[in-house]
């Protein structure tokens, strides 16, 4: 039996884990892989954190992804990375994305935003870090900064590169976007 | 077919392969996402959002009485407001098969408390099934109505928010279409005045007693032998982190129907292994049941009675060990939730913040968020419906007292349709003085957008009659000059109406006016607010002092730092609040 392997996508409420990790889930399957997902929405629409655990292998029971049991975490803004650090495993890998979203105690003042969250998670544990916004941006579209973190995602994980990734950016993208979503999963995976 | 499905999803599908043709529901996380799923089995299900879970409970056991099968959804705390139908149709039982969907919130991610409504199974006597996963969701459904046929019981259908909001593989099935009978009156079973009710008392035991028996050896209850030295005894996902921490290292009891609880195959199982633990979220409801069947057994012993379980916690209590993990001794800052960038709540509280000696009752949704700092201007929450009679309770009080501290009142429109209107009456009738804002902003926004009374469409797509809130206001007896609807992001008109309102000693009622930025807006909604997300705010970093009024009105558009104060374009909607509480004109509308 192959071991479960698990996969944490941390974010800010709007930045787009849900989709990333539909594609994930759904490339999964297909490779024929049993596969829980878990996500919790609610309050946490308005601005809150936001994390999606997705875990596969043989035979998944429980949906949650423990604390130092994450094999990749992809945290698509900085401070997220440093609030789940806990659930990565040891020698795991996490992915960041260099990206500030500024919560509301620390626009009132009452908060500071902690400085140099990636140099400091560098001196802990593997580290890949870059501005996946940026690289949205001059592909066309800021927005797909969640498809160039699912391919870098999917690179980190290894052993998924039998999954037809494309195909399943296609099924679940809306036609206009397909051409800019690929192009978003090869930028991140080819980092 | 295989596909990946929540747990919701997987209910719907099951609801729509066990035949059912009735559905109605009040949203709720986390349930909400079950009749959202309706609807595209709309040629065999219809489905309808009711304005609260005890109407919704209502309308399914009308379709049961008239023979169809038929279910309800709604979130824990709905389960309070249904109680009364569902605790006499537990009498009364069913002709289609019913089903009552209740999803608990263990850990409160989303929810005012936690509640534990297996209990409510009990009490009042409902078959209770609990599925683990989203095969199970699906599995479960599609079955529950012929059992609740079986049995003439209704079926308490028991999810949580890790069940419903988990995804999972999931092997459809075909629908199983159920006959509908002609309608036949049977005054005897569904009228329940004393003499037929406690006829109906006396035979719900024998039907427990059947289902009981049933329990005993039915595919819901499964027992899996591996090591006998621990015994297992679990249900719903509490049985995934269970199976996940002691493998094959333990036997199982997988409980899936557990009202009645099967007390023969409990007492068997435990009879097979050394040592019996129960791994169940909440309250101790399976163990209370083990050790009133004499068994010894370990559970809330080691595991909390509150919160959400996990792998962790479950690992912790029963092995004493935790994982190896990377420590930072750097800080993290919470995320509280926030009002949206343009919410129209915001504009309202913004008002409401700077007023002294008034005393804000609040409700449920997002406006509920009107509590948290800069605003500070919601000063309870207890449960839907109850901000205008609290205010109405409050202000006599106070009044009594000799105190002149002025009651508002805030509830949003879906929450003013589910259970506000009877709180106005009250007011209005016993003369109060509360002033009850309600806050329309045309959709049931917290969770996540569905229709109401008031929005001209239903769950499944129909164009329907809006409830005229100012003229049923009137009609319950709130003087037409004490009701005024206004822009909540036109701070001049919303504190002229407040400074009105708040100046009479008898009730009254201001509307706000304005959609939900999120909403997918209507045509009427375009033709009504015809600046919607057309325009945006822009600092003139020039004329800006950095006085930082603009960030104390909480938007999260506005990004505040020692040095400056710049807009998030991306997220800004141009409602204009900030532009209207600064002090030196340094901030200009655009066009977007
Ligand atoms: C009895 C009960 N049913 C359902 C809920 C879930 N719930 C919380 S807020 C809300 C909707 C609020 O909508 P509305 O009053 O229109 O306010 P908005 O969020 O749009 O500001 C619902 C359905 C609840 N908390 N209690």
């Amino acid at each position: 039996m192959s071991e479960v392997k698990n996969i944490l996508l941390v974010g800010v409420g709007g930045q787009g884990t849900i989709l990333a990790s539909k594609i994930l889930t759904s490339g999964l399957m297909k490779a024929g892989y049993d596969v829980k997902m878990s996500e919790i929405h609610g309050m946490s629409q308005r601005g809150g954190s936001v994390s999606t655990q997705v875990r596969y292998g043989d035979k998944v029971y429980s949906p949650i992804v423990g604390k130092g049991s994450a094999d990749v975490i992809v945290a698509f803004e900085e401070m997220e990375a440093l609030r789940w650090l806990d659930h990565l495993k040891i020698g795991g890998t996490m992915v960041i994305n260099d990206f500030r979203i500024q919560p509301v105690p620390v626009n009132l003042g009452n908060a500071e935003y902690p400085e140099g969250i990636i140099e400091h998670l560098k001196g802990i544990c593997d580290v890949h870090a870059f501005k996946a916004a940026e690289i949205a941006t001059e592909l066309g579209n800021p927005k797909a900064m969640n498809i160039v973190l699912l391919g870098a995602l999917v690179k980190s994980m290894g052993g998924l590169d039998d999954i037809d990734w494309d195909a399943e950016i296609e099924a679940n993208v809306k036609p206009k976007f397909v051409d800019l979503n690929k192009k978003a999963f090869h930028a991140g995976y080819d980092l | 077919m295989k596909v990946i499905m929540s747990g919701n999803e997987a209910t719907a599908r099951g609801a729509y392969e066990g035949g059912a043709r009735f559905a109605s529901a009040y949203p709720g996380t986390p349930s909400t996402e079950i009749l959202e799923n309706m609807p595209q089995y709309g040629d065999s299900v219809y489905s309808e959002w009711a304005p609260n879970e005890k109407v919704a409970t209502e309308a399914a056991i009308g379709a049961s009485i008239a023979g169809v099968r038929s279910f309800c959804a709604m979130k824990h705390v709905g389960m309070n407001v249904a109680a009364d139908p569902i605790f006499t149709f537990a009498y009364t039982g069913v002709t289609g098969g019913f089903v009552m969907v209740v999803a608990d919130d263990p850990g409160q991610h989303s929810s005012q408390n936690e509640q534990d409504n297996r209990n409510t199974a009990k009490s009042a006597r409902l078959l209770m099934l609990e599925p683990a996963d989203s095969q199970e969701s699906k599995d479960f459904m599609k079955k529950a109505f012929a059992l609740s046929e079986k049995f003439d019981m209704p079926v308490l259908f028991h999810v949580t928010t890790r069940t419903c909001h988990s995804k999972g593989i999931v092997e459809l099935g075909d629908r199983e279409e159920a006959a509908v009978p002609d309608y036949e009156p049977k005054i005897k079973k569904y009228v329940t005045a004393p003499a037929n009710a406690k006829v109906l008392r006396a035979t719900l035991e024998d039907r427990i007693a059947a289902a009981k028996e049933f329990s005993n050896n039915c595919e819901f209850n499964r027992v899996e032998m591996h090591d006998t030295k621990i015994g297992v005894i679990t249900s719903g996902v509490s049985y995934q982190y269970a199976r996940e921490i002691f493998e094959d290292g333990a036997s199982y009891l997988k409980l899936g129907l557990t009202f009645p609880m099967p007390d023969d195959l409990i007492k068997d199982f435990c009879s097979k292994v050394d040592k019996v633990y129960i791994v169940e979220e909440m309250d101790p409801y399976i163990e209370e049941h083990v050790k009133m069947l004499g068994i010894d057994c370990i559970g809330k012993d080691v595991i909390p009675k509150y919160d959400e379980l996990n792998t962790d916690i479950v690992r912790k209590a029963f092995l004493g060990v935790e994982p190896d993990t990377y420590k930072s001794d750097m800080a993290t800052v919470v995320r509280p939730p926030a009002l949206c960038a343009g919410c129209p709540h915001r504009g309202l509280f913004y008002c409401l913040s700077k007023r002294k000696g008034i005393m804000i009752t609040g409700d449920i949704g997002c406006y509920t968020l009107g509590m948290a700092p800069p605003l500070n201007a919601v000063h309870t929450t207890i449960c839907m419906g109850a901000s205008i009679s609290q205010g109405h309770g409050a202000s006599i009080a106070l009044k009594d007292a000799g105190k002149d501290t002025k009651v508002v009142s805030v509830i949003g429109d879906s929450t003013f349709f589910h259970t506000g209107v009877n709180s106005l009456m009250d007011a209005v009738y016993n003369s109060g003085s509360n002033l009850s804002i309600i806050l329309d902003n045309r959709i049931t926004g917290m969770t996540g957008h569905q229709q109401n009374p008031g929005t001209g469409f239903t769950l499944m797509g129909k164009e329907a009659p809006e409830v005229d809130i100012p003229a049923l206001c009137k009609s319950i007896g709130v003087k037409d000059e004490n009701i005024i609807t206004v822009n909540p992001n036109n701070l001049e008109e919303t504190n002229a109406a407040l400074d009105k309102l708040l100046a009479k000693d008898e009730p009254t009622v201001l509307i706000t006016r304005w959609p939900c930025v999120l909403k997918k807006f209507s045509q009427q909604d375009l033709d009504e607010f015809p600046t919607l997300h057309k325009t945006q705010c822009v600092i003139d970093q020039d004329k800006c002092k950095n006085c930082k009024m603009c960030v104390k009105t909480g938007c999260p558009a506005l990004i505040s730092t020692k040095d400056n104060v710049v807009v998030d374009y991306t997220s800004c909607n141009g409602c204009t609040v900030c532009r209207q509480v600064c002090p030196f004109d340094a901030i200009e509308e655009v066009t977007r």
